[in-house]
C-alpha cells in the first residue's frame, strides 16, 4: 500500500429502496420508470388532507436487513418528520426515523487485500424516497427550469449508517459490495444501482496519523455506482489532503460528485445550513416489535454471503478468492449453485468434521470449470452488456451443456469458445449450435492421419527444416492441419499423429 | 429567552417566508409576547413526566403490501400552477 | 312551514310521511341562503345543482317506496377545509384559492353514502387558525344573532349557516375549540368528538395531534344522528380508533339522575363575563333539578393549557403547511427567478398574517436548540393536563363549564392583540390536548346573545354527553330560538 501522510476516516450512509410492491404509505406501485407522474396518488403527492398508513412489508424488510447486518431490533420505534423545502419533496418533509430507529448496533466483516475487518453499523432506519427532477437544459447547474416527476416519491427506503470505521477507498468499496450482497441475499432490495435503488453518501475526513480527534469532514452525496464511489472518494481525499498540506482548513459542507468534470462540487453554502426540525410524526403511530416477531423474521433469514462463501469453499473446493467473487452477488451465487445442480455435482450425503458435505474430486473439478467460465468469459460478456447474472442469456443449464460437450471431447476447447459466443448471442443450447454448424471434433485417427499425410507431402522443405532441428516447423504443420479441418481436429490426436508421420520421413 | 430580529429572520428563512422589515419587527414583538407567556411552563418540574405525542395509545397500524391503481396523470397535474408534458414545472434550482 | 328552522329528525319524518319532498327541502334552503347570505356570508362556494340532483334521487327512492336513512335528503354544508372531489376547497386562504381536490374526505364520502345533499362549502379562519373567522382571506362571516359581532371561529361559517337556517347541519373541525366556540357564539349544538373517533382523512391538517371533525346541528338528537353517520374506524387514518362504535342516539331521553357533574373552578375565574357566569349558574340549577349532583372540581394544570397549545399546534402546523410551496397546487407568486425565491414569495403572498405568525412560532419552537425547551416541554405538560382529566373522571361523570368566557364579540375588537384572541379558547383547548370529547349547547342568553355550555367526558363517552345535553335541552328549550334575519 502506498504511503499517505494522513489517516483517512470514512463512514458510509447507504440508501436502499426496498423490494415492496407498493409504496411506503400508499398503494401506488414501486415499479421503476413509467411515464412521469403516473405512479402517483393524492397520498404520495402530499395533497392537502391526506394521511399515511405504513406498509407492513417495509417493517419486515427493515427488520430483515437489520438482523442480517447483525443489529439489535428496537422494541419501540417511531417515525419522525425531517423538514426541508425542495421541489422533489411534496410534503416539504421526509417521513423518516430520528432518535428511535428500527435497528441499531450491528456490524459486517469485509475482506480486502489487507485481510478481514469488521465495520460497525450505527443504525438502520426506514424512510421514504423523494421524487425526481429533470433539469431543463440537461444539468442541474445552468438549467433554466426543472420538471418534477413524483413516481419515485415515497418508495420505501432503508438507510444504513456505518460507524466511521472505514480507512481506505478499497474498504469503502468492499463494505458497499458486502452490504449490497446482504440486501440481495435477503431479498430486501433489488439493488439496481443504475436505477438508483442503491446509492450512498460518504462522510470523509483526514487526520494526521496518531491523532485521536477526527478532522473536519465533508459529506459526499448520492454516489450511485461503484465507479463513481471510487472516483469521488479518491478525488475528495486528495482535495482535502491538498488543503491540509497547504496548512489550510477543510470546510464542513455537503459536496456532490460531478461526473462530467471529474470533481466534487460544493452543494450548499453555510447560510443555507439545514435545520431539519425533526419531531415525532403525529400522523403515524409507534411500532412495537415483540420478541416473537423478531424470532420469526430471524428464522426466515436465508443463507447469507458469509455462510455461502464458506460452503462453496468447503463443498466444492473453490479457492476463497473465487468463492468471494461469486458470493458477492446473489445472482452469481445462485447461478453457480444452479449450474452445479445441473452438472450433477452432488456433495456427499455425509458431513465432514466441520459440518460440510463435500463433493468428490470429479465434482470439484467440474465446479472449478463452472467457476472459471463464470468469472472469466461470462462476467466479461455480461459486464459489456451492462447486465447482471440474473438476466444472462446463457442459462446455468446451457452452460453445463457446453461443459459436458467439452468434457466428452465432442468439441475442442477452442471450438468451445466460439460456441460459447454464439450461445450468448442467440441463447441456444451448445448441442444445437454444434450440430447446426457441424463443429463436432474430429478424433477419428484414420481421417486425421490422411490429412496429416497430405499436408506433410505438400511441404517437403518444411519437413527438411524439421529434420534440421527447427521446432517451429511443427507449429506450421499444426496450423495447416487445423485450417484444413476448420479447427475441428482433436489437437491431442493431431500432435500424436503428426509426430509419428514426421519421424517416419 | 428573548428572540432577536436576526433570529426572526433566520426562522423566516427556515420557513421560506419572505418578510418585509415591518413584518420582521411585528413578528419579533408578537412572538416574544407569546414566548414570554410560554415561559410559565418552566415553573413545572417535568423531569419524571413522559411526553404525550398521541393521546390515544395505538401502535402497529399497518396496511398490506398491495398495489392499488394510481391516479391518472391528468388529475395529478390538474392543479399545477405550471405544467409541462405531465411534469410540474418549477423555476431553476440553483 | 319554515323548513329551514327544523332539525333533521323532524324533517326526516316529513320526508317519510311524504308531506314534503327532498327537492322542496333543498329549495327551501337555497331560498333561505339567497335571503340571508348577503347579511351572514357563511358560504365560500355553493353547489345548488348537485344538491338538487341528489334531492331528486332521494325523491325517486321515496316515490318507489324504498326506505331512506335518517340523513337522506337532509341538506348540509361543509367547512371549506374538508376535501370534496371536484369542488373547490380553499381553507379560506389565498394559497388554495383555486384548489380543486381530486378526492373526497372520508367524512364526505360517508355523508354522500348517507344521501345528504351538499349545499356548499363554508367560510372559516384561514387554515382554521383563529377564533372569529376574521382571518378568512376572502370575507368575514357575521354572527346571525348580531351582524356586528363575530360568529366565532375557526368554523364560523359552519356555525353561522346552521344558526341562520342555511343548512340543516354542517361539519366543522376543532383543533382548540374551533367547533365548540363558534357553536356557542351562534347558539347551536357543536361537538368535538374523541380524538380518533372521526377519520381525519381529507381534513386539511392544521395540528394533526389535535384536529378532529365534528357536527354543527340545531339540536342534540341531530348531533347524535350526524355522529352515527361520520364516526367509525377508517383504515386510511392511522390514528383512527379501532373500537366498537355505538349508536349515539341510544341513551337520549334516559335520566341523568344521580350523575356527578364537576365544575372546574379554573374555568370559572377571571375573564368570565358576568352574563356568562349567570347563565352557567342557572344551567347548573337545571342539572340539579334533573337529579344530578353538581360539585366544584379542579383541573390544576389548566393555566398551562394555553401555552402548551400555542407551542404544539403551531409546531405541527409549521410542518403541515410547509407543502404549500407553489409547486403542485394552489397559489404561486409571479416573477421569481429561482426556486428559493419562488417558495419565499409564494408563501409570503399566499398566507395571511395569522398563519404566518403561527408558522414562525412553530418553526422556532422546533428549531435546533429549542426543541427540548418548547415542543418537548409542551408535550410533557400535555401529559399532566391529560392526567388532570383522568383524575377528575374517576370522580365525575362529566365536566361542565362555559364554552367560552364571553359571548360573541364585535368585529375588530381583538384583532390587534393575538394573545387576547387566543384567550377566547381557554375553556376549549384542554379537551383537544387530552383527546376527550367536548360538546357545546345553547345554555341560555346574555344580553340577547347565546351562551355556550360545554360538557366534557371521558374518551369515547359521547353517548353519555349527548344524554346529559339532551336532558338539559328538553328541560330548557333554548335550542328552539332562532335569530331574526331577513324578515
Ligand atoms: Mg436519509
Ligand atoms: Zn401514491
Amino acid at each position: 500500500m502506498q504511503e499517505f501522510e494522513f489517516e483517512i476516516v470514512m463512514g458510509l450512509e447507504i440508501h436502499s429502496e426496498l423490494a415492496t410492491k407498493s409504496k411506503i404509505f400508499c398503494g401506488c406501485t414501486t415499479e421503476f420508470g413509467g411515464e412521469q407522474n403516473t405512479h402517483v396518488c393524492p397520498v404520495c403527492l402530499g395533497l392537502p388532507g391526506v394521511l399515511p398508513v405504513l406498509n407492513r412489508q417495509v417493517v419486515e424488510y427493515a427488520m430483515t436487513a437489520g438482523l442480517a447486518l447483525n443489529c439489535t431490533i428496537a422494541e419501540f420505534s417511531k417515525f419522525d418528520r425531517k423538514n426541508y423545502f425542495y421541489p422533489d419533496l411534496p410534503k416539504a418533509y421526509q417521513t423518516s426515523q430520528y432518535d428511535l430507529p428500527i435497528a441499531e448496533k450491528g456490524w459486517v466483516d469485509i475482506t480486502t487485500s489487507q485481510g478481514t475487518k469488521r465495520i460497525g453499523i450505527t443504525r438502520v432506519h426506514m424512510e421514504e424516497d423523494a421524487g425526481k427532477l429533470v433539469h431543463g437544459g440537461g444539468t442541474l447547474a445552468g438549467a433554466g427550469y426543472s420538471l418534477a416527476d413524483y413516481n419515485r416519491t415515497a418508495v420505501p427506503l432503508i438507510e444504513i449508517v456505518s460507524e466511521p470505521d472505514i480507512r481506505s477507498v478499497e474498504e469503502a468499496i468492499a463494505y458497499m459490495e458486502h452490504v449490497k450482497a446482504i440486501l440481495e441475499y435477503t431479498g430486501v432490495s433489488d439493488c439496481k444501482m443504475e436505477q438508483g435503488s442503491l446509492r450512498c453518501d460518504a462522510n470523509i475526513s483526514l487526520r494526521p496519523w496518531g491523532q485521536k480527534e477526527f478532522g473536519v469532514r465533508s459529506e459526499l452525496k448520492n454516489m450511485n455506482s461503484f465507479k463513481t464511489l471510487q472516483k469521488a472518494l479518491e478525488y475528495e481525499i486528495e482535495r482535502q489532503a491538498e488543503i491540509l498540506r497547504d496548512g489550510g482548513v477543510v470546510v464542513q459542507e455537503t459536496r456532490m460528485w460531478d461526473d462530467a468534470k471529474g470533481v466534487t462540487i460544493s452543494l450548499r453554502s453555510k447560510e443555507e445550513a439545514h435545520d431539519y426540525r425533526y419531531f415525532p410524526e403525529p400522523d403515524l403511530v409507534p411500532i412495537i416489535i415483540s420478541r416473537e416477531w423478531v424470532d420469526r423474521v430471524r428464522a426466515a433469514l436465508p443463507e447469507l454471503p458469509e455462510a455461502r462463501h464458506e460452503r462453496l469453499v468447503a463443498a466444492y473446493g473453490l479457492p476463497s478468492y473465487d468463492a468471494g467473487i461469486i458470493t458477492d452477488s446473489k445472482a452469481m451465487a445462485d447461478y453457480f449453485d444452479a449450474a452445479c445442480r445441473h452438472y450433477g455435482i452432488e456433495p456427499s450425503p455425509i458431513a465432514d468434521d466441520d459440518g460440510y458435505r463435500q463433493a468428490d474430486q470429479q465434482g470439484k473439478d467440474r465446479a472449478k470449470q463452472i467457476s472459471n467460465y463464470m468469472m472469466g468469459e461470462l462476467t466479461r460478456l455480461v459486464k459489456e452488456d451492462g447486465k447482471g447474472f440474473e438476466d444472462c442469456p446463457i442459462s446455468p443449464e446451457n452452460l453445463v451443456g457446453l461443459l459436458q460437450l467439452l468434457e466428452a471431447g465432442t468439441i475442442s476447447s477452442k471450438i468451445a469458445k466460439t460456441v460459447f459466443e454464439t450461445m450468448y448471442a442467440t441463447g441456444k443450447e451448445a448441442k444445437v449450435i454444434v450440430e447446426e454448424k457441424g463443429l463436432v471434433q474430429i478424433s477419428d485417427e484414420g481421417a486425421i492421419a490422411k490429412i496429416v499425410a497430405e499436408i506433410v507431402d505438400k511441404n517437403p522443405n518444411v519437413v527438411a527444416d524439421y529434420k534440421a532441428g527447427k521446432e517451429k516447423a511443427v507449429g506450421f504443420f499444426v496450423g495447416q492441419i487445423m485450417k484444413a479441418t476448420k479447427g475441428k481436429a482433436n489437437p491431442g490426436v493431431v500432435n500424436q499423429l503428426l509426430k509419428a508421420e514426421l519421424d517416419r520421413r | 429567552m428573548s428572540l432577536t430580529k436576526a433570529e426572526v429572520e433566520h426562522v423566516a428563512m427556515l420557513a421560506r417566508l419572505a418578510l418585509t422589515d415591518d413584518e420582521v419587527a411585528m413578528y419579533t414583538t408578537q412572538l416574544n409576547a407569546i414566548l414570554d407567556y410560554a415561559q410559565r411552563l418552566e415553573a413545572l418540574d417535568t423531569s419524571a413526566v413522559a411526553p404525550t405525542a398521541h393521546v390515544f395509545p395505538l401502535h402497529n397500524v399497518f396496511r398490506d403490501d398491495v398495489v392499488r391503481p394510481s391516479m391518472e396523470q391528468a388529475k395529478i397535474v390538474a392543479n399545477a400552477p405550471e405544467e409541462e408534458d405531465g411534469f410540474f414545472r418549477v423555476p431553476r434550482i440553483v | 312551514m319554515k323548513l329551514f328552522a327544523k332539525p333533521a329528525h323532524e324533517l326526516h319524518g316529513l320526508l317519510v310521511q311524504k308531506e314534503i319532498t327532498a327537492t322542496e327541502l333543498v329549495e327551501a334552503h337555497l331560498g333561505r341562503i339567497d335571503t340571508v347570505e348577503p347579511q351572514v356570508q357563511a358560504y365560500m362556494t355553493r353547489t345548488a345543482e348537485a344538491a338538487l340532483a341528489e334531492a331528486q334521487r332521494v325523491d325517486a327512492k321515496v316515490a318507489a317506496g324504498e326506505a331512506i336513512g335518517p340523513l337522506e335528503g337532509i341538506p348540509m354544508a361543509l367547512k371549506d377545509n374538508l376535501c370534496t372531489d371536484g369542488i373547490k376547497t380553499t381553507c379560506s386562504s389565498k394559497m388554495l384559492h383555486n384548489f380543486v381536490p381530486p378526492y373526497d374526505a372520508t367524512v364526505v364520502k360517508k355523508l354522500k353514502e348517507a344521501g345528504a345533499p351538499l349545499l356548499g362549502k363554508l367560510n372559516m379562519d384561514e387554515f382554521a387558525m383563529g377564533s372569529s373567522t376574521e382571518n378568512s382571506h376572502f370575507f368575514p362571516t357575521k354572527n346571525p344573532w348580531d351582524l356586528n359581532c363575530v360568529p366565532g371561529g375557526s368554523s364560523g361559517g359552519a356555525a353561522a349557516a346552521v344558526a341562520a337556517g342555511e343548512a340543516v347541519f354542517s361539519l366543522g373541525s376543532d383543533t382548540g375549540g374551533s367547533i365548540r366556540q363558534p357553536a356557542a357564539f351562534c347558539g347551536v349544538v357543536g361537538m368535538k368528538p374523541t380524538y380518533g373517533a372521526v377519520s381525519r382523512y381529507g381534513l386539511v391538517a392544521f395540528a394533526s395531534s389535535l384536529d378532529q371533525i365534528g357536527p354543527f346541528t340545531r339540536d342534540v338528537r341531530d348531533c347524535a344522528l350526524v355522529m352515527n353517520a361520520i364516526a367509525g374506524h377508517d383504515p386510511l387514518d392511522s390514528t383512527s380508533a379501532p373500537v366498537a362504535y355505538p349508536d349515539y342516539t341510544a341513551l337520549l331521553g334516559q335520566s341523568i339522575k344521580g350523575w356527578k357533574i364537576g365544575v372546574p373552578k379554573e374555568y370559572m375565574g377571571e375573564g368570565l363575563e358576568p352574563g356568562v357566569a349567570a347563565v352557567i349558574d342557572k344551567a347548573l340549577q337545571v342539572f340539579c333539578d334533573l337529579g344530578a349532583e353538581v360539585q366544584e372540581c379542579t383541573l390544576p394544570h389548566t393555566e398551562y393549557a394555553l401555552p402548551v397549545y400555542y407551542l404544539i399546534a403551531p409546531a405541527e402546523a409549521s410542518s403541515n403547511l410547509a407543502r404549500y410551496d407553489g409547486v403542485r397546487y394552489g397559489y404561486r407568486a409571479e416573477g421569481a427567478d429561482d426556486i428559493v425565491e419562488m417558495f419565499k414569495k409564494t408563501r409570503a403572498e399566499g398566507f395571511g398574517a395569522e398563519v404566518k405568525r403561527r408558522i414562525m412560532l412553530g418553526t422556532y419552537a422546533l428549531s435546533s436548540g429549542y426543541y427540548d425547551a418548547y415542543y418537548l416541554k409542551a408535550q410533557k405538560v400535555r401529559t399532566l393536563i391529560k392526567q388532570d382529566f383522568d383524575q377528575a373522571f374517576e370522580r365525575f361523570d362529566l365536566i361542565l363549564s362555559p364554552t367560552s368566557p364571553t359571548v360573541a364579540f364585535p368585529f375588530g375588537s381583538r384583532t390587534d392583540n393575538p394573545l387576547a384572541m387566543y384567550l377566547s379558547d381557554v375553556c376549549t383547548l384542554s379537551a383537544n390536548l387530552a383527546g376527550i370529547p367536548g360538546l357545546s349547547i345553547n345554555g341560555g342568553f346574555a344580553g340577547g346573545m347565546p351562551v355556550g355550555l360545554q360538557l366534557m367526558g371521558k374518551a369515547f363517552d359521547e353517548p353519555r354527553l349527548l344524554q346529559a345535553a339532551y336532558a338539559f335541552e328538553q328541560e330548557t328549550g333554548y335550542h328552539r330560538q332562532m335569530p331574526q334575519l331577513g324578515e
